[in-house]
């Protein structure tokens, strides 16, 4: 089986439901160089461990949020919309 | 005669490790085993490959088996031709029986789109010397007989990529073929051996730290496929990598049905028969990234679905198993070779769906590397730094669909 997901609008959904956006990354500076700005299009982490990570309710309400969750488990830790998680991981309001 | 009866290792059993070594290869599958191998050739002693399971127990062990060299741009089609000609000689050389059949692949087009995609990919295959050629309907159905073709089809065969050479072979034995010849060479085999971290001077490696201790080291190859960023970032390299799971499943042996490859990107689905009768079917990879091995059931709906419209006769088949394996995803679906910024660590990574097939030429080419210390030119084009300086080679269009 593939895991669940929470949609903080909708509620719990299978995961089918929603695109995968990858996970967060850092945004370059304002005027990056080529080598920086080829970095953030391209390179990532890659955790396995709890990774912060871009959904979209395709599916249901085509709202975008992030969730926490552990890529060694599948479990998902947290959901929130863009903002609401914090800037570290796990610390959220 | 009698030795033939006989069952003997096919690899030593090594005891502890040594103090250090020359070359430590991380990652017992097809392509740090052959990398071994052929350092082995070149005369290079002290060679150990470290694997934190069993031999073949990640993406070697799971693949679906399927050789072919039909690749889109100029820089692929060289380098898995090249990898094709030496399967070829493999069971030769190796003395090992690895049942390669070339029994010819079919990249099946539903849709315009794909009929002029796929007639791309044969004049690029052809100026390559490549044998890939376009069919159309009816020949398709000449060389498949049991494949439904029918206009009534939801996606109806419009033609194909026909590719004569390509075909599948026993993955478990290419693994076993390899281990035993680097074996026979000299090289050590340490399975259970889980690579923890790497010791730094500068901008080299000096040590590998395992669970069974730490060893001084000369040079390194990360052939780690799925986890090659957790490599990577132990040596402090950072990749273009993602991994996901790709699954795959067989059916019970039937009677033989179907002697060729057929693949079709629009179902997301490639079908072979194995020497032994069973169907093996793989699928396209799950979207999200994920270092669990487990399998979805949507993967076993949507393939069994597209299974069944494309050979309507496996109806009453029962499934055997199904199981899933990681991949490293590289943003061009092209893989990630050669040298990085650690000036004695070394890639092969960014495999994504496609590493099997070139398991020999990667570990001729990485030997190649590590032994003379130039870059051999047929993997200059997929150097790390391409991501950097943005210059991509693009396989999207005949590498996005696994196999």
């Amino acid at each position: 089986m593939s895991f669940l997901l929470t949609c903080p609008h909708c509620g719990v959904r299978e995961v089918a439901d929603f695109a995968f956006g990858g996970e967060v990354s850092v945004r370059p500076r304002e005027t990056p160089t080529f080598r920086e700005l080829s970095r953030y299009n391209y390179f990532r982490r890659n955790v396995a461990g709890v990774q912060r990570e871009w959904w979209y309710h395709r599916s249901g309400c085509r709202t975008w949020f992030q969730a926490e969750r552990d890529t060694r488990t599948n479990v998902v830790l947290r959901v929130g919309l863009p903002g609401e998680l914090g800037a570290e991981l796990g610390v959220g309001p | 005669m009698r030795e033939i009866f006989r069952s003997g290792r096919m690899w030593r059993r090594r005891g502890d490790l040594r103090d250090s070594y020359d070359v430590v290869i991380v990652g017992g599958g097809a392509h740090g085993l052959a990398t071994a191998y052929y350092l082995g050739q070149l005369g290079v002693k002290k060679v150990a490959v470290l694997e934190k399971g069993y031999i073949g127990s990640g993406a070697a062990g799971r693949n679906t088996t399927i050789l072919r060299s039909n690749y889109k741009t100029p820089e692929g089609a060289r380098f898995y031709d090249a990898s094709i000609h030496m399967y070829e000689r493999l069971s030769q050389e190796l003395e090992f029986n690895l049942l390669f059949s070339q029994c010819g692949h079919l990249t099946l087009a539903h849709t315009d789109r794909a009929m002029f995609v796929m007639a791309n990919r044969a004049e690029v295959n052809r100026l390559h010397g490549i044998d890939s050629k376009l069919v159309d309907t009816a020949q398709v159905k000449r060389l498949c007989p049991p494949l439904n073709v029918s206009p009534d089809a939801t996606y109806p065969v419009m033609g194909a990529l026909y590719h004569p050479p390509g075909g599948i072979i026993r993955h478990d034995a290419v693994v076993w073929g390899y281990a035993r010849g680097a074996d026979r060479l000299g090289v050590e085999i340490h399975p259970y051996t889980e690579v923890t971290g790497f010791e730094r001077s500068g901008s080299r490696i000096t040590g590998v730290r395992t669970n069974r201790g730490t060893v001084r080291v000369g040079q390194v190859v990360n052939a780690t496929a799925g986890w090659s960023s957790l490599l990577g970032e132990m040596a402090g390299v950072e990749l273009p990598i993602t991994t996901h799971i790709l699954q795959a499943c067989v059916t019970e042996p039937v009677k033989p049905l179907l002697d060729v490859v057929i693949v079709s990107s629009q179902m997301h689905v490639y079908i072979s028969q194995s020497d032994r009768g069973e169907f093996v079917m793989g699928s396209e990879i799950e979207p999200w990234t994920t270092y669990r091995m487990q399998g979805t059931l949507n993967f076993l709906q949507d393939l069994t679905r597209h299974t069944l419209e494309l050979f309507p006769q496996l109806e009453h088949a029962r499934l055997l198993r199904s199981w899933a394996g990681l991949c490293d995803l590289s943003p061009d679906y092209s893989p990630i070779l050669g040298r990085t910024e650690v000036e004695n660590f070394h890639l092969s990574a960014g495999w994504g769906t496609y590493g099997f097939k070139a398991a020999p030429i990667v570990g001729r080419t990485l030997a190649d590397l590590v032994h003379t210390g130039k870059t051999p030119e047929l993997i200059a084009p997929f150097a790390l730094e391409r991501f950097y300086e943005d210059q991509l080679v693009s396989e999207l269009a005949a590498a996005a669909v696994s196999h």
